[in-house]
């Protein structure tokens, strides 16, 4: 597949018909990011957009920059993916309502300002002209190239960005960071307290569910070796939701084994 | 010729039959790697395992497969319909396509044209391979998502923290093989292990990519995204059907392409094990095929094994085990090679290098002793607090009287 891709780099036509394939597809999700209601389909199509642009790197000769764009951008759209469904929620679906006056106003005087700029770099590109020095900078290897000019000639732009992400991802965990009002009991603590507390009852964990031929299941007590239900055995869940049943159904007519 | 070479001289079809041979051997890898693991497991349980269709059961997997495609295709409700079909094809078209850049044999002449088995050879292989994988765990991440279901939510959450905080401990064990091999091809990567292998050379690395490998393919003890006795089936609990099929299919793929980059990477390829290197030629070269599945047969043997004895992980060890273990301890062996490659480099005297190499020895020791003591201090505080009388009669322990002395005695037998 990529070797197709390198041999389409080199000859003209091969590489205008996946151009027109796979340009369009990647303008109409790029499109589509905007309009489709859930915000995880909007992360999927730009996941799709980051892909197609990784393979059009490719078809240009920039095989290293192709194959990291999809290993940064696919890690990258599944972080956003992650935060979509950690703070907007699973089914969340886009609101019309303005939380924050003024908003719209500025986001299309912004998005007014971006699409000028965005033009007016388009409109000074030079197109039809055959690419001068590609095969000098890559004659030691696309990555070796690359690897060349980042430490050295670029070496101190390469470490402040670095520095730079450091530095934010460090801010991150400083802000999300909070001190916990109380310390967490870990599986290890609640073993201790287990045997060292008061009572040893329960040293061996609590008792299990009922389990009676007429009724086998998790809402159901079970019944200690004295006879008395242990609501203990049941999910707290199950209780406050009243879903708990009492024993008593299940339970053997003590007087009849008497009598037997 | 180096292998890029004899490649780039194979016409279309040649890379057609390859890439025809490449999707067959996957699928009947799966096929047998399926048979084999039940077989395998049951031999660790002491049962017999399937027996039953075809000669050793051989052909039982074809059977599961057949019926579960025979079953009835099962879309929930509250999915999401595109994403939750999407899903299992992402899965299943994705785990086939690291194998492009595997090279699974030396020169062979095939159809009369002499070639290497391998579908094309890039100069950043391994990235690509990294690559794909990443986008792999996409067919996770959605079904979970798209089932609309709680279970295949908390799955499909797992995996992708997992596949994420494991990949950054795999990339960076690969470092180590960059920086030796110079070259990120496959094919380079190979023959730089001509007289060494790597598992030997850049041990630590091998065990780190031995460890994150099973973490990235949800595998036991690291399964923790199919969980089944925590989270049904994980990700695929809504799946039915062929849909399933796929899942399951591409889970073997896996297995077996992160085998073969292993073998590929630390365990010298297609090559002989040393000094059987006379086999290379035998079959008109097609013996280093066999060397390569053996290879891989010894690593799936190992992913068995660990399914067969370890049990899984807690989630939060899991992950600490990842971030505070794997990823510190990759990082400063990166800077040990490193250093190491620059000092033989640049031709350091060897004394100078014997005395890097002790002191980083010393270092680390040093280090792992200091982190030990730690623990075992904070052991010997909790286990000195307050005992309470037991309130039942515990069978009286000769010349002891009170709980803690026993803790006392077993704290001092563990030294």
């Amino acid at each position: 597949m990529v070797n197709l891709a390198l041999e389409v780099g080199k000859t003209l036509q091969p590489e205008a018909i996946m151009f027109w394939i796979l340009a369009p597809l990647a303008v109409v999700s790029a499109l589509g990011m905007l309009f489709v209601k859930k915000a995880v389909h909007s992360a999927l199509l730009l996941a799709w957009v980051m892909i197609t642009l990784a393979i059009f790197y490719i078809a240009q000769d920039a095989l290293f920059l192709g194959i990291v764009q999809v290993i940064v951008y696919t890690g990258a759209v599944m972080m956003l993916f992650l935060f979509i469904l950690m703070l907007v929620g699973v089914d969340s679906s886009d609101s019309l309502v303005e939380n924050i006056r003024g908003q719209r106003v500025a986001s299309i005087v912004a998005a007014v300002g971006l699409g000028g700029l965005i033009i007016s770099l388009v409109n000074r590109a030079t197109l039809g002209v055959e690419t001068i020095g590609l095969q000098d900078t890559n004659s030691a290897g696309n990555v070796q190239g690359i690897a060349e000019e980042l430490f050295t000639k670029y070496v101190w732009a390469f470490e402040v960005v670095s520095a730079l992400l450091i530095t934010a991802a460090l801010g991150a965990m400083v802000l999300a960071h909070s001190t916990a009002t109380k310390s967490r009991t870990a599986q290890r603590d609640q073993s201790i307290a287990r045997f060292r507390g008061a009572s040893l009852a329960t040293a061996a964990g609590l008792p299990g569910s009922g389990v009676y031929a007429r009724h086998n299941a998790v809402d159901v007590p079970g019944l200690l070796p004295d006879g008395t239900p242990a609501p203990s055995s049941v999910s707290a869940t199950l209780d406050a939701r009243g879903d708990m049943l009492t024993t008593k159904p299940f339970e053997l007519e003590v007087k009849e084994l008497e009598e037997d | 010729m180096t292998t890029a070479q004899l490649i780039g001289t194979d016409p279309g079809w040649i890379s057609l039959v390859k890439g025809l041979l490449i999707f067959v051997v996957c699928v009947l890898a799966t096929l047998m790697s399926v048979w084999g693991e039940r077989r395998i497991v049951a031999r660790m349980q002491q049962r017999l395992g399937p027996n039953r269709v075809g000669p050793f059961g051989l052909v039982q997997a074809l059977a599961d497969g057949i019926k579960l495609a025979l079953k009835e295709d099962l879309i929930p409700k509250a999915a999401d319909r595109i994403v939750f079909v999407l899903a299992p094809i992402i899965s299943a078209t994705t785990c086939f396509m690291s194998f492009a850049v595997i090279p699974l044999s030396g020169e062979v002449t095939l159809f009369g044209h002499k070639t290497v088995m391998q579908l094309t050879d890039i100069p950043v292989g391994v990235l690509y391979v990294l690559a794909i994988a990443s986008v792999g765990v996409y067919g996770i991440v959605l079904a979970g998502w798209s089932s609309g279901s709680t279970y295949p939510l908390l799955g499909g959450l797992r995996s992708s923290a997992q596949v994420i905080s494991y990949e950054v401990a795999m990339g960076l064990s690969l470092v180590a093989v960059f920086i030796y091999a110079g070259s990120m091809s496959t094919a380079d990567i190979v023959a730089a292990q001509n007289q060494w292998w790597f598992c030997v050379t850049l041990f630590p690395s091998f065990v780190i990519y031995a460890i994150s490998m099973v973490g990235e393919t949800n595998r036991a003890p690291f399964d923790l995204a199919e969980a089944e006795g925590e989270l049904v089936g994980g990700f695929h609990t809504e799946y039915s059907s062929l849909k399933f099929a796929l899942f399951f299919l591409a889970e073997y793929v896996n297995i077996v392409a992160v085998s073969a980059l292993a073998t590929t990477l630390f365990l010298g390829g297609y090559h002989a094990l040393p000094g059987l290197g006379f086999t290379e030629s035998w079959l008109g070269g097609w013996f280093t095929v066999i060397w390569f599945l053996v290879k891989v047969i010894f690593f799936f043997f190992i992913f068995v094994w660990l399914r067969g004895t370890l049990p899984r992980l807690r989630y939060d060890q899991f992950m600490k085990f990842g971030w505070k273990v794997l990823i510190p301890f990759s990082l400063v062996w990166i800077m040990v090679v490193a250093t190491l490659r620059v000092l033989s480099q640049q031709g350091a005297p060897r004394a100078v290098v014997i005395g890097f190499t002790t002191g980083v020895v010393l270092l680390v020791l040093a280090g792992s002793s200091l982190v030990e003591s730690a623990k075992k201090r904070r052991i010997r505080e909790d286990a000195l607090g307050e005992v309470p009388a037991p309130s039942f009669p515990v069978p009286a322990i000769p010349g002891k009287s009170t709980i803690k002395e026993v803790i006392r005695e077993t704290e001092q037998l563990n030294g």
